[in-house]
């Protein structure tokens, strides 16, 4: 009886995906009750929301509704993981390809001032098929270097269709456009900011640590004092740093000629380094610690020096847990960098800041979307790289 | 030979080793007997330094240890501890190289001298050189671990409650192992254990140690039979003595001139195995066979008896 009963409740359910009917919800809201594009006179009126229908022709609309609706159903359905993730990946490549038609079906050719974006109903769509495909990455426990790689892949995607100027037409790649030459510029100096900020935290953060791991003392100062500076707001935080730095420069035509400024770049890197040193600090504490007494003994009987103790025993079996700090301050500064635009930090904040100003959503966008990127990127490299590092510790 | 004279080491107000003093010979296993918190750890580590005397000396076949720099000092005597120490993120071959590797050993006579260890534990170096720890069994890295210990032929090994971790299976293979290689390479060795019976299975001497002091230090037999008063006496209680006492001597050492009924027992068989088979037999006395078979006497319950225990 009890059998029965137990092995009959999971058969009512595996027909469905449990995953897939949160993804099946979102799209079809996305498809039937959002607009799939915003058509706007110009840059700056607000627009009107077309759906999927009314914004692409009808042969390429009755495609795009049809492989969607047949993607949501297997979405639904309880279906192999490779399967998802095809349909997952193909879902997302129709998408793509459908909002680059649109502006090409719903604007005459001499009009220049009217503008298209991808409004909610894309966006959701987007955003289900998105968690398909993570979903099915996820339940097929692909190896780190086949993560790498499908992000690799994802990149020439992207890469392809804006080189193949099948998004020309949308309103991000006109702001793109006329901004091409800041857009790298600017990108350029986000990454600098964030990779340096982070290098400064990693060259001052890992001696730091592994102080701190051998004086409890050191550790009893060093850590609250971290913990304190990190619940500083970040925009109190590049606030704070303008009165000094001022000062600073004021007084010492030396610092100022190195371009120590209230304003700019060096208040920002100064700000993202205090966020970073954090979790570089009390992870290197954590990993050095979490390695096994015993093997740091026999280490010292052997006859190993302190450096060679260090750099050959405990600083590789930290490492997985090292990395993981590492990987939280490079996302958080990739995000964080953003605000640094506001004190004249520079980097994709800037276009944030400014669409903010001018309300040019498109502009907004042209700031967000790379940071989203560059943080996603990171992200998944860091993580192959700690399971890369993992997989001899035991 | 290695002599401790006079060696203490306190920390802060508390005196961990007190005043020991005690020489082991070369080419012998000593084992360091006592509860957790006697000093005996303390008194291993003293010898390679890992912790350092407050006073006293150490002499190492005669020289200072305090004349040379700690690492150098650990880099020539093999270190063993509970729990094996394996580094995790190296294959069996690297961790046994781990010394060589440090004294600057080239790669071809590195790889040569981890094969020769790998062959000595009987572990083919074809199947375990590339293997990580923990892919190994208990036994298995305690043996890795032994073998690393002297990877650089050190002519002394300390081992720090080797067998602690190991189930009692493998524990006593594990210490056939060790009599057999100490037999084979004729190095010293001074062994750190809180197991009476491993003790006096083990050693050549024993040195009983409590609240830091050395209590008493001597053969197996005479700690058996002339237990030191208090602690000595009560540690060694708990052992089945006149057992342990015939297990320490060869039946070729009471043999009788004569003849006797029954199945031959060997000369190198030990005077239990002797009484075992008395007992079970139901005899007076048995016939003892050589190396070659031939009967060279005979053994007797009554002679036996007068072995088990200590003269009234």
């Amino acid at each position: 009886m009890t059998e029965a009963s137990q092995t009959a409740a999971p058969a009512q359910t595996s027909r469905l995906d449990r995953v897939g009917i949160v993804v099946a919800a979102i799209a079809i809201l996305g498809m039937d009750w959002q607009s799939f594009a915003t058509l706007k006179p110009n840059r700056l009126i607000s627009g009107q929301g077309l759906s999927l229908g009314a914004s692409l022709p009808t042969l390429w609309a009755a495609i795009g509704i049809g492989f969607l609706s047949i993607a949501t159903i297997v979405a639904v359905l309880r279906t192999g993981a490779w399967l998802r993730l095809a349909v997952g990946i193909g879902s997302l490549l129709v998408l793509a390809v459908l909002i680059g038609i649109v502006p090409a079906t719903v604007v005459p050719p001499e009009n220049t001032f009217a503008r298209v974006s991808p409004a909610s109903g894309f966006w959701l769509m987007a955003f289900a098929f998105a968690v398909m495909t993570t979903d099915a990455v996820a339940k097929l426990q692909l190896g780190p270097l086949a993560r790498i790689a499908m992000l690799l892949g994802a990149a020439v995607a992207v890469a392809v269709i804006l080189g193949s100027g099948h998004w020309d037409g949308l309103s991000i790649l006109k702001e793109y456009a006329t901004n091409s030459q800041k857009f790298w510029r600017e990108g350029a100096k986000h990454i600098e900011l964030a990779l340096g900020s982070l290098a400064a935290a990693i060259v001052i953060g890992l001696p730091l640590g592994i102080a701190c791991h051998r004086n409890a003392t050191l550790r009893g100062i060093t850590l609250p004092v971290l913990n304190v500076i990190q619940t500083v707001p970040s925009m109190a935080m590049y606030g704070l740093m303008i009165v000094p730095l001022g000062l600073l420069a004021a007084w010492s035509p030396l610092a100022a000629s190195l371009g120590i400024r209230g304003i700019g770049t060096a208040p920002a890197l100064i700000a993202l380094f205090l966020y970073s040193l954090l979790p570089v600090v009390a992870n290197t504490v954590v990993g050095l610690g979490e390695v096994r007494r015993s093997v740091v003994e026999a280490a010292e009987g052997m006859g190993m020096t302190k450096f060679q103790r260090l750099f050959q025993v405990e600083l590789p079996l930290a490492l997985p847990v090292i990395l993981t700090g590492i990987r939280i301050v490079l996302v958080q500064n990739i995000g964080l960098v953003t605000i640094a635009a506001l004190i004249g930090g520079g980097g994709f904040g800037t276009f944030v800041f400014q669409g903010i100003g001018q309300a040019a959503t498109d502009l907004v966008l042209l700031g967000a979307v790379p940071t989203i990127a560059l943080a996603f990127t990171a992200a998944i490299l860091l993580d192959a790289a700690i399971e890369l590092s993992e997989r001899r510790r035991l | 030979m290695i002599e401790l004279e006079n060696v203490s080491r306190r920390f802060g107000d508390q005196v961990a080793v007190d005043d020991v003093s005690f020489t082991v010979e070369r080419g012998t296993i000593t084992v360091i007997v006592g509860t957790s918190g006697s000093g005996k750890s303390t008194t291993l580590r003293m010898i390679n330094r890992l912790i350092e005397p407050s006073s006293g000396t150490i002499r190492i076949d005669g020289k200072d240890t305090a004349s040379v720099s700690g690492e150098e000092l650990r880099r020539g005597i093999g270190y063993v501890i509970q729990g094996n120490g394996l580094f995790p993120h190296w294959t069996v071959a690297r961790n046994i190289a781990t010394v060589p590797t440090l004294l600057g050993w080239d790669s071809s006579k590195i790889a040569r001298r981890v094969d020769e260890l790998l062959s000595l534990f009987s572990m083919k170096p074809e199947d375990f050189a590339k293997k990580f720890p923990h892919q190994l069994s208990g036994g298995e890295q305690q043996r890795v671990g032994v073998a690393r210990a002297l990877a650089a032929e050190p002519g002394l090994l300390l081992m720090d409650e080797p067998f602690g971790a190991l189930d009692p299976i493998i524990r006593a293979k594990a210490q056939e192992d060790l009599l057999a290689v100490q037999r084979r390479l004729g190095i010293t060795v001074v062994l750190v254990t809180h197991d009476m019976e491993e003790a006096i299975h083990l050693g050549h001497k024993i040195a009983v140690m409590d609240g830091g002091k050395l209590l008493q230090y001597a053969p197996p037999a005479e700690i058996l039979a002339k237990p030191a008063h208090g602690f000595v006496e009560k540690l060694v209680n708990g052992v089945d003595r006149p057992f342990r006492l015939l297990s320490l001597a060869p039946v070729s050492s009471i043999v009788e001139p004569g003849t006797a009924e029954g199945p031959p027992i060997a000369a190198t068989a030990t005077l239990r195995d002797a009484l075992s088979e008395l007992l079970w037999h139901q005899r007076e006395a048995l016939p003892v066979a050589g190396p070659d078979g031939a009967l060279v006497g005979r053994i007797s319950l009554a002679s036996l008896r007068a072995h088990a225990g200590v003269p009234a």
